[in-house]
């Protein structure tokens, strides 16, 4: 029954609240919603570390393992799904939004604030004991088995149909049969194309160690197929050469091709 | 120190959250933002478990936890099935339900 | 009066109504099926009705108590009012059935050669059946709702055979102003039923009759005009008489019919039929006698003015139910000589209708007098016809007009005080305008030079039509004589109007009849100088005395209706609809506008910018916050 905190812990909140706070500012001001992200779990891992401070170990522990673990990462994948590269732009396309949201926002903080310092000036600490340490689990255990069963059980049911909603939600309808089997693929695509077979892979560890090396055909000409799309060809001779060359000598020679790379001649082009 | 200090910042969280819904046009970071909301909420759920002495508190911030993943799964998927139609996560693009 | 229903063939009698009523039906129904023997169908309805009636006259005359009521049955049942659907059958309405039938039987036949070559002829003879129905249920009927039905079936049927050319104008208009006026008369009628109703919870002529006698004296009198309101505007008496000569742009059977020979009589024959009424309201009758007399000259001094012929006979009909107002409203005195007169004028002014139409049809169909003259030749039949109807109505001794008008005369001197003094010189002075307009007419459109127009060759009309007007003029010759001396109709009439009124004779009949016709051939005498010696000019003079002028214009009786009641009507109509537009939809659509014009300005407020919602979400947390901190500070 004291009012006044710890030493230990004030200086913990004296560090982590303006990481918290930080964390929710760059959340709300940096321009690529993965920042974004990013700065958010910063907050929340300073929150988890606030829960256990106070006296809930166990929510601490599922804070940073459910929010900044699952569903943070969630937030990343589906980031990742909508493309990334959409950072917002800049100018506000609501007229006075901004202005409104600033003004409203530091009236709700003032407000807010100044209540809960009204409030609970006085604020006494009971402290969990034990409950709030080593029985921590066991005593959220007795509770939510018992008095909060009800609503334990109704939020299961909550999380299953959100898991099957969000399935149903997400899933790209096809009208039956319109799936074409392994028979039709292969037949649809020895129809159509000219080359049945797999593209040439790329010249990979050929003369260089990069995507952008063409494939060489029999007769030592590259061909343009083996390119990835997208991948500008890059000359030969300008590619790192693979590392440990001066052991291994040239590919060239190593491969005994007939006509040798252009370093090779020395001529110093 | 007291434990209104956690309150405060619970409440600048919440705010900082709350701006962050207006401000921000992309549908992912104003998820962000009400996460951040519901996070500051759990604190101050914990902080007055803390002064109460009871676990109750804590438990709602669990029940909170629980309910927020199953939105965020609800809500990540309203977002991808509106990005597959609109090719768009502008919250300002999904704005035909108007006068 | 106790109620003895009817046997044998007199139970049969609701056939004369359901006779022509099926023949209309049929027509209407039929549609161009019935087109080449809808006429004989007409006829034959009517025709049967006639002989029907006369079978019911027979039967009837043989009764004891020559009265009976046929009972078919309930028409309205609601609360306090019964009324029954029945005929009531006695010698007055079997006396109107007679002259319905009769009359319309030949104009009937008439009308087959008249209407021979119009394309309509079958609606024609749908609504002439029609008519003859509603103007049947109107005498036959036992109660004044009965009566109402028949009244408002007869102002339809006019409406619609006046307005049976609608495509002229004249027709169309002519048809509105007959119906409008009509429903102001109607109007009365209706509120004396509803008086009786209030008054007496009975509508049925024995019901009223019987307890009329308990009845307030206001209440009474109050009864008497609305009834005399109701039969002016159906007779076209003076105040409502402006509608009559305008019907003549019906086709002309239908003026002789309807607006001659039976339904402007419905009139007397309501005043008639209400006798018990008048007798407990001396005011009601003076009135009437005030409306009869009033008539009769405007009636005479209009007629003598217009160059239409049928204007003419339009006007003379007028005058002339004039004196059967004036009869009836003499009382007991008059009733006969009233109904006597109906009778005589219905024969005689429906030949002269017809005479009238065969002489527009040999012309064209043109009626300008001043374009007729010398006709006697080229229509020896219709000139004789004609000729004999025009004596009859001028009163021309032993001629039936002499008999019936006489008789009015005599009553109305019979009075014996001042009033009849002056109601007996204005029959007289009618007399002698009649006698007058109707020279003319015979002088204008007989006699004299041919100013017939170009390309007219008149020629006599066919069998078809001059044989009712023959049957017509045989009427007029001795219907008179029949109905005062031979047979007389007062005896017959004896169950509806009691003992015959032996009165006192003031001035001697023979005095009287002396009297009126000297009167008589002084108007004839003056039609001779005025028109017989000179040349008829073909165009009417135009510089002629304010005489003249004001019985052109009907003695200006459409300029005071127009001044008097349109022309504030149409200003209360405007203001209305001003008032309407302005007011009370300006209140409404000004409502409705503020509301739309609200609601869509509060609709920009649905930018579907989610994050604006969030912006008043916000701003009602603040507010909610706010709020609570004042609340606990406070």
């Amino acid at each position: 029954m004291t009012e006044t905190l710890s030493g230990g812990e004030t200086v913990v909140f004296w560090v982590l609240g303006p990481i918290a706070l930080a964390g929710a500012l760059g959340m709300v001001f940096s321009r690529n919603a993965v920042h974004s992200a990013l700065w958010l779990v910063n907050t929340m891992l300073a929150l988890g570390v606030f829960y256990v401070v106070q006296s809930a170990p166990f929510l601490g522990a599922a804070q940073i393992i459910v929010y900044t673990g699952a569903i943070m990462i969630l937030f990343l994948f589906v980031l990742m799904l909508v493309g990334r590269d959409s950072s917002d732009s800049v100018v506000e396309t609501l007229r006075g939004q901004r202005v409104a949201a600033a003004v409203l926002g530091l009236g709700f903080a003032a407000l807010v604030g100044a209540g809960i310092a009204r409030a609970t000036q006085d604020l006494v600490v009971s402290g969990l004991g034990d409950d709030g340490g080593n029985a921590n689990v066991t005593a959220i255990a007795e509770l939510l088995y018992t008095r909060y069963l009800l609503a334990f059980e109704a939020t299961g049911a909550l999380l299953i149909v959100a898991a099957v909603g969000a399935l149903v939600y997400t899933q790209i309808e096809r009208a039956p049969g319109s799936r074409r089997g392994q028979k039709e693929l292969a037949r649809a695509r020895f129809l159509t194309t000219d080359r049945p077979q797999t593209l040439p892979g790329p010249g990979v560890y050929a003369r260089a160690n990069s995507v952008a090396a063409p494939a060489l055909l029999p007769d030592g000409t590259t061909t343009e197929e083996s390119f990835a799309t997208g991948i500008e060809p890059q000359e030969v001779d300008q590619m790192p050469r693979p590392t440990g060359r001066e052991q291994l000598g040239s590919p060239d020679g190593a491969l005994g091709t007939l006509d040798p790379a252009p370093s090779d001649r020395g001529d110093g082009r | 120190m007291t434990l209104n200090y956690y309150l405060v910042l619970a409440a600048l969280l919440f705010t900082i959250g709350a701006v962050g819904v207006l401000v921000r046009r992309n549908a992912i970071v104003v998820f962000m933002c009400i996460e951040l909301m519901l996070n500051a909420v759990n604190l101050t759920l914990i902080t007055f478990a803390r002064s109460t002495g009871t676990v109750d508190g804590q438990i709602i911030a669990l029940f909170v936890m629980v309910v927020a993943a199953a939105e965020v799964v609800i809500g990540l998927a309203i977002i991808m099935s509106i990005y597959r139609t609109r090719r768009s996560a502008s919250v300002d693009d999904a704005n035909l339900l108007k006068y | 009066m106790e109620t003895m229903s009817a046997e044998g063939l007199l139970s049969w009698s609701w056939l004369l109504v359901a006779l022509p009523l099926a023949g209309a039906a049929v027509l209407l129904l039929g549609g161009r099926r019935t087109d080449r023997w809808g006429h004989l169908l007409g006829t034959a309805t009517v025709a049967a009705a006639f002989v029907l009636a006369v079978l019911c006259t027979v039967q009837l005359a043989g009764l004891d108590e020559r009265r009976a009521d046929v009972d078919l049955f309930t028409f309205i049942s609601s609360g306090d009012l019964d009324v029954r659907a029945g005929l009531l059958l006695d010698p007055l309405s079997l006396t109107f059935a007679l002259l319905i039938t009769g009359v319309g039987s030949l104009i009937h036949v008439y009308s087959i050669g008249y209407m021979a070559h119009d394309a309509g002829r079958r609606r024609f003879f749908a609504y002439l059946n029609l008519f003859v129905a509603a103007m049947l249920l109107l005498v036959l009927g036992n109660s004044f709702v009965a009566l109402y039905v028949g009244w408002e079936g007869v102002g339809l049927a006019s409406y619609l055979l006046i307005a049976f050319w609608y495509t002229r104008p004249a027709a169309a208009t002519a048809a509105k102003k007959a119906f409008i006026m009509n429903r102001v008369g109607d109007v009365g009628l209706a509120l004396a039923i509803f008086v009786m109703f209030a008054q007496l919870g009975t509508t049925s002529y024995a019901g009223v009759f019987a307890a009329v006698g308990t009845l307030a004296g206001g209440t009474v009198t109050a009864l008497g005009l609305l009834l005399l309101l109701g039969a002016c505007g159906k007779s076209g008496q003076f105040p409502l008489h402006a509608w009559l000569p305008d019907a003549m742009e019906g086709p002309t059977p239908v003026s002789a019919l309807i607006h001659a020979a039976t339904m402007v009589t419905a009139g007397v024959y309501l005043i008639a039929r209400s006798a018990p009424i008048y007798d407990e309201t001396p005011t009601a009758r003076a009135v009437v006698l005030a409306v009869g007399a009033v008539t009769l000259l405007i009636g005479a001094i209009a007629g003598c003015a217009f160059d239409d012929i049928k204007k003419v006979l339009a006007y003379s009909t007028v005058s002339q139910i004039g004196y059967m107002f004036l009869a009836v409203g003499l009382g007991p005195a008059g009733y006969v000589a009233g109904l006597a007169h109906l009778l005589a004028h219905g024969f005689f002014k429906a030949g002269l209708f017809l005479g009238a139409g065969s002489v527009m049809h040999a012309m064209d169909d043109s009626v300008d007098m001043r374009r007729f003259g010398g006709l006697w030749r080229r229509l020896p039949v219709t000139f004789v016809t004609f000729g004999l109807g025009y004596l009859a109505l001028i009163g021309f001794p032993f001629l039936s007009g002499y008999f019936t008008k006489d008789a009015i005369i005599e009553a109305a001197l019979d009075r014996d005080d001042a009033w009849g003094w002056v109601l007996g010189g204005v029959a007289v002075l009618g007399a002698g305008l009649t006698a007058f307009y109707m020279t003319r007419l015979m002088l204008m459109t007989f006699f004299g030079r041919p100013r017939w127009e170009d390309g007219v060759h008149p020629h006599e009309s066919p069998s078809v039509m001059t044989v009712p007007m023959v049957v017509l003029a045989v009427g007029s010759v001795g219907a008179g004589f029949l109905l005062v001396r031979a047979f007389p109709l007062a005896d017959w009439l004896e169950p509806v109007f009691g003992e015959e009124h032996e009165a006192e004779h003031v001035v001697a009949p023979l005095t009287v009849g002396l009297v009126v016709t000297g009167v008589m051939l002084l108007g004839v005498l003056a039609a001779w100088l005025f028109v017989g010696r000179r040349e008829v000019p073909v165009l009417a003079p135009v510089r002629v005395s304010p005489v003249t002028r004001a019985a052109r214009n009907a003695l200006y009786a459409d300029t005071v209706n127009e001044s008097l009641l349109m022309r504030p009507g149409q200003w209360l109509t405007r203001a209305l609809v001003w008032l309407d537009n302005r007011g009370v939809d300006g209140a409404v659509n000004g409502l409705a506008a503020t509301l739309g014009g609200s609601s869509s300005r509060l609709g920009r407020a649905q930018t579907g910018f989610v994050r604006t919602y969030a912006l008043g979400m916000l701003g009602g947390a603040v507010l909610v916050a706010g709020a609570l901190l004042a609340v606990t500070a406070g």
